[in-house]
């Protein structure tokens, strides 16, 4: 295994959250303590995989990663990189991995390429070999007419492409990307997950955490989804979704409790299976087309009005939404 | 599972490899930067030095001995605020929101080896300004009497020793701050130590009230601007150069080891 971990756990000291980057991350329940990120995760990626953790904010996706890239303390259990103890061979285990954080964090004193160069002479590569690399890689990931640039000229997605360049400008054995899509538009999202698919093929092993699912179903060989500290399901992506109660998601959403609705929407022939959270009611049918009119009658007839329906084919989102009964995102 | 290596298990990297690359990185953002830098540092004691060291002398408002006191005090300023900048703005910058310090915290290094760096980059930036000031403040104040440099390899000795402790001292700031309270640094720590600094007066000027005599112990600006009036003004009234050596050394020393642990709380969460 080349990343592993076990019975990892995670409490924050004082009432902070962990350094979160993403706006709208603390929508964590206020029933879920803020201290505890993490609470007994074992996993095991075998080299060469592409790995991936899901879950909505909060769940201790970065936490995760913070521990495995010896940027974060576990407070127990133990994490390992190519059978190095990230907390006992710190210096090791980072000469093994690269990291892409959440939001770009280039040195931006430096040149988009000093930023290649420099970062690859902290891994003790000599300046001749840095440099044909760093070529390499901003031809790649289309810099090359920016390597003289300051940091702060790039966009967005720029970024991005130089942090993963910078993460495997000292070729590690494993990539860390935490939620490396984030705040980018469909057509860059689409341009780094090339980019990831191409890294993956020679062989890198990644670990990516998200809470796109469709990020995790199309990129990962096996996906973990973990919310609030725990380890919920993990297996490829085919077979978590084989996993999601069957049928298709149908939710209304109604202009007043759901609960009363609930009993008739059992009713309906087809229906697998039903779920109220306040005003909106969940079930999952064999034949959607079929259950539709059934289930807004027996809403009518109840006395509510439909305001909203959703459909959604079995997918990594409708198997989150039934293993906590909350949506990812 | 298995505690076995991968067979393509990376060779070692030699931490002082490492350890130049950081401090070529620094270079490079020095040299870019040198010219505001030196303002920013060198600026409020150079202007001091032409009241005081240059228009008041020549007014006869104050005697003419009072530059052989005042430069080895400007001298310590400029190079206190130097080491003390370099390395606590950059630390408060790059912890910040950015996170810029991620790409450094992730070399292959024990994370204290950059700690030790910016420190030293600290040492380095104090005695570049040392360089820059020393000639401007004596072309200010044209001769200054007594002023010799018969005991330069001593004044270069107080000078790194001064330069440590306020780097490590910058460090401490730095690590421990938050950016919004970067201004509230400077004026509730900086300003009184650079004013209560005994650098625009020998340290015995102040037998005229006891008890600031005692207090300004604490400042360890007191120790540098005494020492460097002991190697370059030895004639003037000064702190026994051994003691003020002696203290800068213990300040650096404590300042430095505390630096490395603020700094590694500061990195790992």
């Amino acid at each position: 295994m080349i990343v592993e971990t076990r019975a990892l756990a995670k409490t924050y000291p004082g009432p902070r959250m962990p350094r979160r980057r993403s706006p709208g991350a603390d929508e964590a329940p206020a029933s879920h303590s803020p201290n505890v990120a993490l609470k007994g995760l074992d996993l095991e990626i075998g080299a060469g995989e592409c790995f991936g953790l899901l879950g909505p904010n909060g769940a201790g996706k970065t936490t995760t990663v913070g521990i495995l890239t010896t940027r974060v303390r576990p407070t127990s259990g133990r994490a390992s990189i190519d059978g190095l103890d990230v907390t006992v061979d710190p210096a090791k285990v980072k000469r093994r991995i690269g990291v892409v954080p959440q939001r770009p964090n280039a040195d931006r004193k430096l040149t988009v390429e000093e930023n290649l160069t420099f970062h690859a002479a902290y891994f003790g590569i000599d300046s001749a070999t840095a440099r044909a690399r760093a070529e390499t890689l901003l031809t790649t990931f289309e810099l090359a007419d920016r390597a003289r640039s300051r940091v702060d000229q790039l966009s967005g997605g720029q970024q991005q492409r130089l942090m993963i360049a910078r993460a495997l400008i000292h070729e590690p054995q494993v990539l860390f990307l935490d939620e490396p899509t984030l705040g980018l538009d469909p057509h860059a999202r689409l341009a780094l997950w090339d980019i990831l698919r191409s890294v993956h093929a020679r062989g890198t092993t990644i670990l990516l955490t998200t809470h796109y699912m469709e990020e995790a179903d199309r990129l990962c060989d096996r996906v973990a989804i973990i919310d609030r500290g725990e380890l919920l399901a993990l297996d490829t992506p085919a077979r978590l979704k084989a996993r999601a109660p069957g049928g298709t998601l149908v939710e209304l959403r109604l202009d007043g409790d759901a609960a009363e609705v609930a009993a008739a929407a059992r009713a309906v022939p087809g229906v697998i299976e039903s779920s109220v959270e306040a005003e909106t009611l969940r079930v999952y049918v064999e034949r959607p087309g079929e259950a539709l009119s059934a289930l807004v009658l027996g809403a009518e007839h109840a006395g509510r009005r439909v305001l909203d329906v959703h459909l959604a084919a079995p997918s990594l989102e409708t198997l989150f939404l039934s293993l906590t009964g909350r949506k990812l995102a | 599972m298995s505690a076995t290596r991968s067979p393509s298990a990376p060779a070692p990297i030699s931490r002082w490899r490492v350890f130049l690359a950081l401090l070529r990185r620094d270079a490079r953002v020095m040299r870019r930067e040198l010219a505001s830098f030196l303002i920013s540092t060198t600026f409020q004691p150079l202007l001091f030095t032409i009241v005081f060291g240059f228009l008041m002398p020549n007014m006869g408002l104050v005697q003419g001995f009072y530059v052989s006191a005042l430069l080895p005090g400007i001298l310590a300023i400029s190079v206190s605020i130097a080491s003390l900048q370099t390395v606590a703005l950059p630390m408060v910058a790059e912890f910040g929101l950015g996170g810029e310090i991620e790409d450094r915290l992730l070399a292959p290094v024990p994370i204290e080896l950059i700690a030790h760096e910016k420190m030293v980059m600290g040492v380095l930036h104090g005695v570049l300004t040392a360089l820059f000031v020393f000639p401007l403040t004596r072309l200010i104040m044209g001769p200054v009497p007594g002023l010799t440099l018969a005991h330069g390899g001593m004044a270069v000795a107080v000078l790194i020793l001064g330069c440590a402790a306020f780097s490590a001292l910058g460090m401490v700031l730095g690590t421990a701050i938050s950016p919004s309270s970067v201004s509230v640094l400077f004026s509730a720590i900086v300003g009184p130590m650079m004013f209560f600094g005994c650098a625009y007066h020998p340290w015995q000027g102040l037998s005229v009230v006891p008890a600031m005599k005692i207090a300004v112990l604490a400042n360890p600006l007191v120790y540098l601007s005494e020492g460097l009036r002991g190697t370059l003004t030895p004639d003037l009234t000064h702190m026994n150069l051994a003691i003020s050596m002696s203290a800068l050394g213990l300040i650096a020393a404590a300042f430095w080891a505390l630096g490395l642990r603020t700094f590694a709380r500061r990195a790992i969460r």
